[in-house]
């Protein structure tokens, strides 16, 4: 499990995140959805250290990652698997290059070992026809799917995605969430996923922490979330005509 | 205050550049990659210039000599500038231009497609990785860069000196080797080791720490060869005062 334990966090004298806590569980998709500019991604990369918190730590399984020295993080790190907005391929290598490259900094395993897993990670994401092809050549889906395939390369016990599916069609984008889901569930890895679609958050959601101006405003399972009381979270969720449709359904 | 912010984030950076290699065999790859990027695409432009300017230092030194001022001075003089100041410092200063841009473009690319932070998620020392190969291979190529320099400037101004007539053969080479002391090629190379290693890291500093989109990058690069090419100068100077003076 993931433990945020009142995280703060301001740049300048802008305040983005505040005494921020939350719990998330393993084996389960965990979204955070909030408006733009609400602190998601701040948080998300302070629970995975590339900011670091002005008060607060966070815990993988028990351990306080926010005061580890540098080789325990990057013992822990080892165990985390992110998928970037932007997918964050390396460019100058091949999609085979790109899922083996965690495995050949970081495993005594031979080149025929790294081949086989990054050939066994491109087939869960249906991607074995572009093992050979560079990140340049492929689509948005595609990037998503192979930055999927390099974060599962170790087998990892956390999953983030930092809006896995911003930039892509409906369709793609309902590949990719249920690809997220069914990764955790096989891999029953703590997957945090970073969103603001509601799509996205009805199709592969199991709970939820809706973050508003900074703060925790509303937190539970995804069957709760269209019958929460919260002002702030009902204006979020029903912005939309088609959600607004869902709720008429609904009641 | 942003003066000292600067050198205490580089101090830092450098701290984590000179780290040791998580993997001797993927660092050993990456080196090799970038020896083939800063020294081997760079000679021809060094060759080109070094050639064009042994010419015209020959030709330049024949137009201004005459009288008691012996012939023999031509291959002194191209020799001592070639050696002394144009390829230990202007080498250094072009490729602050071509390697220091491309060093930091590359990283502020990685940087605003967060490459960087996906290195840093998996553990690895994105500092070290990226940036430890190139400040090597600058070390180790542009040196040899300069010694090539050198050798065709002074080529180049002997063959334009005989050619043209301004010059025999015998007086270029006379001239080359009068009052030559070994110290002065020691001196440009502990200069161009220094240069290769500010305008690898300062470009590299530059590139790591962009922030933005592709507008930064382009601020970044640019950022890098002007900082780059100003230190080098001041280095220049104290070197030139500490060693010659």
């Amino acid at each position: 499990m993931i433990e945020i334990h009142n995280v703060s966090k301001s740049f300048g004298d802008q305040t983005i995140l505040r005494n921020v806590s939350a719990q998330f569980h393993p084996g389960k998709v965990n979204f955070i959805i909030g408006r733009s500019g609400s602190g998601k991604s701040v948080l998300t990369k302070c629970t995975v250290g590339l900011l670091e918190p002005d008060q607060g730590h966070v815990t993988y399984d028990g351990r306080n990652f926010t005061e580890m020295d540098r080789r325990g993080r990057k013992a822990v790190r080892q165990e985390i698997g992110m998928l970037f907005q932007g997918s964050a391929l390396f460019d100058s290598m091949t999609v085979a290059e790109n899922v083996m490259f965690p495995l050949r900094m970081f495993s005594d395993a031979t080149e025929a070992e790294m081949r086989d897993r990054a050939a066994f990670c491109l087939e869960r994401v249906e991607l074995t026809h572009a093992t050979d092809k560079f990140p340049s050549e492929l689509s948005g889906g595609m990037q998503k799917r192979v930055g999927i395939a390099r974060a599962i390369a170790m087998n990892p016990k956390y999953l983030f995605c930092d809006e896995p599916n911003s930039g892509l069609d409906p369709q793609t984008a309902i590949v990719i969430d249920n690809l997220i889901g069914d990764l955790t569930r096989e891999f029953n890895m703590t997957t945090v996923v970073v969103s603001h679609d509601m799509n996205s958050v009805m199709e592969a959601s199991d709970f939820i922490h809706f973050i508003h101006q900074g703060r925790i405003a509303w937190h539970g399972a995804t069957s709760e979330i269209l019958s929460a009381k919260s002002e702030v979270l009902n204006e979020f969720i029903f912005a939309s005509k088609i959600m607004r449709e869902l709720r008429k359904t609904i009641s | 205050m942003g003066l000292f912010f600067h050198i205490g984030r580089y101090a830092s950076f450098m701290g984590s550049v000179l780290r040791r290699p998580e993997q001797g065999a993927v660092f050993r790859k990456l080196l090799v990659e970038e020896m083939n990027a800063i020294g081997l695409q760079s000679l021809g432009i060094v060759a080109l210039l070094s050639v064009f300017m042994g010419a015209v230092i020959c030709i330049q030194t024949a137009h201004q000599i005459g009288g008691w001022i012996p012939v023999y001075t031509i291959g002194f003089t191209v020799r001592q500038t070639m050696i002394l100041e144009f390829s230990p410092t202007l080498i250094p200063v072009i490729l602050a231009g071509k390697v220091g841009s491309n060093i930091a473009s590359q990283l502020g690319t990685m940087r605003v497609t967060e490459q960087i932070d996906a290195l840093e998620i998996m553990g690895v020392n994105s500092a070290g990785y990226l940036v430890l190969p190139k400040m090597i291979a600058a070390l180790t190529c542009i040196p040899f860069l300069v010694i090539l320099s050198m050798a065709l400037g002074i080529g180049a101004g002997m063959w334009v000196g005989v050619s043209t007539g301004v010059s025999s053969a015998a007086d270029f080479e006379y001239g080359m080797q009068i009052d030559f002391n070994a110290f002065d090629v020691t001196y440009a190379l502990i200069k161009t080791c220094v240069f290769a290693l500010i305008i690898s890291s300062v470009s590299a500093y530059h590139g790591y720490f962009t922030s933005g989109g592709a507008l930064e990058v382009g601020r970044s690069s640019t950022k890098a060869v002007v900082y780059a090419v100003v230190i080098v100068m001041v280095a220049n100077l104290l070197l030139t005062q500490m060693l010659l003076g």
